[in-house]
């Protein structure tokens, strides 16, 4: 078992004649069960043509009616990407991952409204997607640092998600499934639904989450595993020594209103029974150690 | 992006917000001059620097003649004021604003962000206005009135009363602040506004609410769609290493350490800035290369870096994805070549590559200190700035 995807899952890249996401869906088609995933692409006007023999669909709609594919990947430039996401919903599939970073925050607030209510699941934006380890790739880490096991992975970051799983292979950890949320103020699923579906898998027995400054969904998630969670897990949070009001490269990493700080975050989880580092060097040490 | 009080007025105004009458100077003349225009006994001369705080700082002061006027402009322009926001060095002052006096019964506050718990625009409003509202927040939360905004139906007449009676707006002066507040939302939506802060928000002695002081930031990534806006952004009130770095789209923030990190993801540069403080170190600057660096970005950093005539070591930190290893090793190398590098250099590669990486750095002959994880290369770069 994994969470959100596995090997059975078809996806659709929204932006699949694009540069970025040509190059992403080819990596994804190569990585594992890929080339039975990657069903479809969507490029508005330019339905009917094909990319590395996957056809390419003039809509959402259209590319879900003739694949069956329930999922999507989006890599549209970030002043269509909103509108893209809205018309995964509206074609109902079950979960979009959307890619694309830099979408102005006006139009997801708008976007992420219109999501209420709504079957559809959102991972990002401005994330690097989800892994399966040895079934299936939708994003832009790299593949070939994963494997196969009992560890779940949640990150509000990139490559410092990869950190994380390059640490439990030290220790000889795999992951049952690896998800990046996304950096951004108005996102979709969050740490909290994440750490939800974790305890609810068999194949996940303990889960490190990965935060940052900005915000309080970390606090939020803390709270929910201190009444809920039946697994051990880890923590750290990035930006202990971020200066308040320097947005540190993430449009949501932002100390505001003497909020959102490191400290706060990382005493709330320790409250709730967290185990958290402050070295962000033994995230997988103390896993390891958890798990015991 | 940040605005001046000025601009930020002049966008607020076009939305029925009301402000005092004023006039934005760049010299004593013109601000006689403004004073002269506006008319009226009472005029403040009030500091432009995109940092807050600036009345404690001297930076705002109320003139009673033409010749205070003169006096006062002289005094602020020019100055290097210096407020809790703008660190020890101040910023200099280059423009004013002169305003016509306004007769204050009561100061207030309002502001507006967009609020991650909500994932909408929040307004937010107090009867405790003029002084900081984070401590109003921590000292007296039930002062703070919060709605927050349906993206698709705006701020309603209802919402807008509401919280101007909450914050004790007289009967008389209601259907005034429910124009003001609701001006305020549609000005916030119209230009992707991240933050808009009225503080004070004043009630004067006829009962009308009028802002005193405006301050809007934008969110950059929706600039492209507001060119009037993008024109309205002041270099010399940001960090030249920061303009620097955004022309190569590298995200940049100078900070007070003396070692340089170079790093690929906003989250690892943090966490590497973290780690470096954690074994001792203190870091120079925050450096996030992105996901697609190429070599001359890599030179570009290490240029900006080195510009920092405190810094005493580089740390490169770098966990390859979709960035290979070898192409970034290619570009330290180069960029270490360049520069002629007088630093100690330390580099953490993984990931995809990295072996092919590795082998570049150590057959480049430069006096490259490689480290095999984290720890080590921030333990390394630590101890290089000691032995300094």
């Amino acid at each position: 078992m994994s969470i959100l995807i596995n090997k059975d899952t078809r996806v659709i890249t929204q932006g699949i004649t694009g540069k970025t996401g040509q190059f992403h869906t080819k990596m994804g088609k190569e990585y594992a069960n890929g080339r039975l995933c990657y069903v479809a692409g969507v490029t508005p006007k330019k339905g009917g043509q094909s990319f590395e023999g996957i056809p390419i669909y003039e809509t959402v709609k259209e590319a879900k009616a003739a694949t069956g594919a329930t999922v999507s990947v989006i890599y549209v430039p970030p002043p269509f990407a909103a509108a893209a996401i809205e018309e995964a919903v509206d074609a109902a599939l079950d979960l979009v991952i959307c890619i694309t970073e830099g979408i102005p925050v006006r139009d997801m607030i708008r976007t992420k409204h219109k999501l209420q209510g709504r079957k559809t699941k959102l991972v990002g934006p401005n994330c690097p997607g989800v892994i399966t380890p040895d079934e299936i790739k939708i994003g832009i880490m790299p593949g070939h640092i994963h494997k196969k096991g009992p560890v779940g992975v949640v990150s509000r970051s990139g490559t410092l998600t990869y950190e994380a799983v390059g640490q439990l292979m030290e220790v000889g950890l795999g992951q049952s499934t690896c998800v990046g949320i996304g950096g951004d103020p108005v996102n979709g699923l969050r740490h909290v639904d994440i750490i939800q579906m974790f305890n609810d898998d068999p194949q996940t027995e303990a889960v490190i989450m990965v935060g940052e400054i900005g915000g309080s969904n970390e606090e939020e998630c803390a709270r929910w595993i201190r009444d809920h969670m039946k697994k051990p897990v880890v923590g750290f949070i990035a930006g202990v020594t971020a200066p308040p009001g320097k947005r540190m490269g993430h449009a949501g990493a932002i100390i505001s209103g003497g909020k959102g700080t490191a400290a706060e975050k990382l005493s709330v989880m320790e409250e709730c029974g967290i185990k958290v580092t402050r070295n962000p060097a033994e995230m997988g040490k103390l896993l390891r150690s958890a798990l015991k | 992006m940040k605005i001046h009080e000025y601009q930020g007025k002049e966008i607020l105004r076009k939305y029925g917000v009301a402000t005092p009458r004023g006039i934005a100077c760049f010299s004593v003349e013109e601000a006689v001059d403004a004073g002269a225009r506006l008319g009226g006994k009472v005029w403040v001369v009030k500091a432009q620097i995109h940092a807050g705080g600036r009345g404690k700082g001297g930076g705002v002061k109320l003139a009673k003649s033409p010749a205070e006027l003169r006096q006062y402009a002289g005094q602020i322009l020019g100055m290097q004021l210096k407020t809790s926001q703008t660190g020890p060095d101040g910023q200099k002052v280059r423009r004013l604003l002169i305003e016509e006096g306004a007769d204050i019964k009561k100061e207030l506050y309002v502001g507006m962000v967009v609020d991650r718990g909500s994932q909408r625009v929040v307004l937010m409003a107090s009867s405790e206005g003029g002084m900081d509202i984070e401590e109003v927040a921590a000292s007296a939360p039930e002062k703070i009135h919060k709605v927050a905004i349906d993206p698709f139906v705006g701020l309603t007449e209802r919402d807008a009363e509401d919280i101007a009676r909450k914050i004790g707006i007289p009967e008389k002066a209601l259907a005034q602040a429910r124009e003001f507040l609701k001006g305020l939302y549609r000005a916030f939506d119209d230009t992707d506004a991240s933050l808009a802060e009225i503080n004070p928000l004043i009630l004067t002695g006829d009962d009308r609410v009028l802002a005193l002081d405006a301050k809007m930031n934008f969110d950059d990534n929706a600039l492209f769609r507001h060119p009037d806006l993008a024109a309205m952004r002041d270099l010399d009130e940001e960090d030249p290493a920061e303009i620097e770095a955004s022309k190569y789209d590298l995200s940049y923030i100078s900070l007070d350490g003396d070692i340089g990190c170079l790093v690929n993801g906003a989250g690892l540069a943090m966490a590497t800035m973290d780690i470096i403080k954690l074994y001792g170190g203190s870091p120079a600057n925050f450096l996030d290369v992105g996901g697609g660096a190429s070599a001359e970005k890599v030179t570009e950093a290490f240029k900006i870096m080195l510009k920092n005539a405190r810094l005493k070591a580089i740390l490169v930190n770098i966990f390859g994805g979709i960035m290979k290893c070898d192409v970034i090793a290619e570009g330290v190398v180069s960029a270490a070549r360049q520069v002629s590098l007088k630093v100690p250099l330390v580099v953490r590669l993984e990931g995809t590559n990295v072996d092919l990486g590795k082998k570049i750095l150590a057959e480049s002959g430069l006096p490259i200190i490689s480290a095999g994880n984290m720890a080590d290369a921030a333990q390394k770069v630590v101890a290089a700035t000691k032995s300094r």
